[in-house]
């Protein structure tokens, strides 16, 4: 049996790791909630703001958390755009449809970072990137306490803007029922562009604050989908708390099977949960179930 | 004019015939030897096809310069891919190599095997550990490097070696190995031989790790807990970088961080990525022989060919495909020939001794497995950002640091 401190810190970690999945996750969970399209080029997204963070520490000697805003800003208007003139006109078309063309897409960044940057892993190098706080027989990873700091924070303006702004009341109105906010006169294409512009602000954050943790390489795409596919399954479709509490509850759960059982379960476990919840509770820990 | 009669033209037929069936005098030995580089210069091993290459760039020269033979290149891009290094082979024979050298990966490595045993045309390894290879019984394939065991077991012989040099020993340690086939086969060999090698410490734990993990702190945090004096780690490249910089964060520091023989610590982008936290760690693995005249040689056209690139870290890619073309080279110019069966039986018996050989071992000399014997490893440990040899003592190029200094 460990150290009653080696538990303590694998689940310190393990939560500080989670809040930044569960940040990762959210833009996946708003973009299903409200455009109910499932983004399977999301992870790829992810990596993009990886590089982006990158390639702003090298050539302009940017720290990753100061990348974060211009990157949140840029990656917006990249969605809204992308949402507005491609991906909408794919909404009323097949499942499948909408499927095909987000792996294509999801395939296209890929590869294009390949040719781009190309297999080697690359990332950055700050100050404070080895440090760590002390507190008693605590350690604290400086750079994932920032970064679970960041995702918090975004994720608190993320549901504020949601509940507190008109357009923000809006897009709820257009993810409750889409029909009736036609008929209302919302313009809904654009507010599901506007939503596409907030998911990928949100992945651009998640990209910026994983970077300093994680080395960027172009195959991390594919494990990034999956892992906020596990997240927001857990947590809730659609739900926001939802996203940023599988996050944690999958970063707890693997921190403490790894230190527990052997560190080759942590998927083990982190998809037995997910297994567990779909029986139990399908919609989800927050999801609304079934309208 | 007489006419031609039947009597005068057999006389003439019976001559041409008797000519055409006189032994014909000898050809002039061919003025060059045509050797097919086989790498993966593209897809996932490029970083490491790509060094290899830089060898053989340097070979030509260099061997034009110390034997008085002219090697014609003919290079070909495996692309990281078992289907396409055979491919290749087959179109390289076809273009009329005498010789094959390469081909960095075991997989790959075992496919061109089987063109070049089928074809009758020799293949020398450059780099593959996996023991098959030279096990199949073939004719025409020769590896001048180590099987994966015995870098292995080269590696856990000069741990004792550092011991008895530091005069510390180390009383536990704990066993970190990627879980990929290369990680388990090393992990085997860790566990078979350690017991016959009475090493100082005991091993209080093998901690198995997933070679795509995004995350290792709980792999560290695991390794940590058991307040081990020495980790013992079997890694690649991204996840020893992320174990080093873990290690950092967590600040664990055990006496030392020493691999057995695999590759990750001694690279050129742990280094660029780790800065200072790089140094003292340790490899036990093959690598140039820093005393011998052939190696500055080398390092100096090296370095004229590749100004921006750090000879060293080029250390085993560079060196033991440039020795590979160096035996294809003697062997020729021993042979006088470009014929597939003679040049092999030429590599066969080669006798390069062994300070003329740039990698570091014995002389190279083929058994009747077409394998080189002999071929040892040394410690190399980063010093100020660079892979040094520390031991064997009288090739050492620095001194060793151990216990490594501890971190924060």
């Amino acid at each position: 049996m460990p150290a009653v401190s080696d538990l303590a810190n694998a689940a310190v970690s393990g939560v500080l790791t989670g809040t930044v999945y569960g940040l990762m996750a959210l833009g996946l969970s708003a973009i299903f909630g409200v455009i109910r399209l499932v983004n399977f080029a999301h992870g790829e997204l992810m990596t993009v703001a990886m590089y982006t963070a990158v390639v702003a520490f090298q050539r302009l000697a940017l720290d990753p958390f100061v990348t974060m805003l211009g990157a949140a800003v840029a990656f917006g208007a990249l969605g809204y755009a992308l949402q507005r003139g491609f991906i909408g006109r794919f909404i009323r078309r097949p499942e499948h449809a909408q499927m095909l063309l987000m792996i294509a897409l999801a395939m296209i960044i890929g590869n294009a970072l390949l040719l781009g940057f190309g297999p080697d892993a690359r990332n950055v190098q700050t100050d404070y990137q080895l440090d760590s706080f002390a507190w008693g027989a605590l350690l604290l990873d400086k750079v994932r306490v920032y970064a679970a700091g960041a995702a918090v924070l975004a994720t608190a303006l993320l549901a504020a803007f949601f509940r507190l702004t008109l357009t923000g009341k809006a897009i709820r109105a257009c993810a409750d029922n889409p029909l009736g906010a036609r008929v209302a006169g919302l313009p809904v294409a654009h507010l599901y562009a506007v939503t596409f512009g907030l998911g990928a602000a949100s992945v651009a954050v998640a990209g910026c604050a994983m970077v300093p943790l994680i080395d960027v390489t172009p195959g991390l795409g594919p494990g990034f989908t999956l892992l906020a596919f596990v997240i927001v399954i857990l947590g809730g479709l659609g739900s926001m708390v939802g996203a940023l509490l599988g996050g944690v509850i999958i970063g707890l759960s693997e921190a403490l099977a790894g230190v527990l059982i052997a560190p080759s379960a942590k998927s083990m476990v982190s998809f037995g949960l997910l297994v567990v919840i779909l029986l139990a509770r399908p919609q989800g820990l927050m999801g609304a179930g079934r309208r | 004019m007489g006419s031609v009669t039947r009597r005068t033209f057999g006389l003439a037929a019976a001559g041409t015939l008797a000519l055409s069936a006189l032994p014909r005098r000898s050809k002039a030995a061919p003025a060059k030897l045509k050797v097919g580089v086989l790498l993966p210069r593209s897809g996932l091993q490029a970083l490491i096809g790509q060094s290899c290459q830089k060898g053989a760039d340097v070979a030509p020269e260099l061997l034009q310069q110390r034997l008085g033979v002219e090697v014609e290149l003919m290079n070909a891009d495996t692309e990281s891919n078992v289907d396409t290094a055979r491919s290749r082979a087959e179109r390289l024979i076809e273009q009329g190599a005498s010789v094959l050298v390469g081909a960095f990966d075991s997989g790959h490595t075992s496919a061109i095997a089987q063109v070049a045993e089928q074809r009758g045309v020799p293949l020398i390894v450059n780099i593959a550990a996996a023991p098959q290879i030279t096990e199949q019984g073939y004719k025409f394939v020769f590896r001048n490097f180590p099987p994966a065991p015995e870098i292995g077991r080269n590696g856990l012989v000069l741990l004792g070696d550092i011991f008895r040099e530091a005069k510390v020993e180390p009383k536990t340690a704990v066993f970190m190995h990627v879980n990929d086939t290369f990680g388990q086969s090393m992990a085997k060999g860790v566990a078979a031989l350690l017991p016959k090698l009475s090493l100082p410490f005991k091993v209080l734990d093998t901690i198995p790790y997933d070679p795509a993990a995004r995350d290792l702190s709980v792999e560290v945090s695991k390794a940590k807990a058991t307040s081990a004096d020495l980790l013992l780690l079997v890694c690649r490249l991204n996840d020893a970088i992320a174990v080093r910089r873990e290690m950092v964060k967590q600040r664990w520091s055990p006496m030392g961080v020493v691999s057995p023989g695999s590759p990750g610590l001694y690279e050129e982008q742990f280094s660029k990525n780790l800065g200072k936290y790089a140094d003292y760690c340790i490899t036990n693995t093959v690598w140039f022989n820093p005393k011998n005249d052939i190696t500055h040689a080398f390092a100096a056209a090296f370095k004229r060919r590749f100004p921006k690139d750090e000879f060293a870290f080029h250390g085993i890619n560079a060196t033991y495909t440039f020795d590979a073309i160096l035996i294809a080279a003697d062997a020729f110019k021993r042979a006088k020939s470009t014929d597939h069966k003679a040049l092999a039986e030429a590599i066969r018996q080669t006798n390069i001794a062994a300070t003329d050989r740039v990698t570091f071992g014995g002389p190279i000399k083929f058994n009747a497995k077409g394998q080189v014997e002999g071929n040892a490893s040394v410690v190399l440990q980063n010093l100020r950002g660079k892979p040094t040899v520390v031991l064997p003592k009288d090739y050492a190029e620095a001194k060793l640091v151990f216990p490594m200094p501890k971190v924060g």
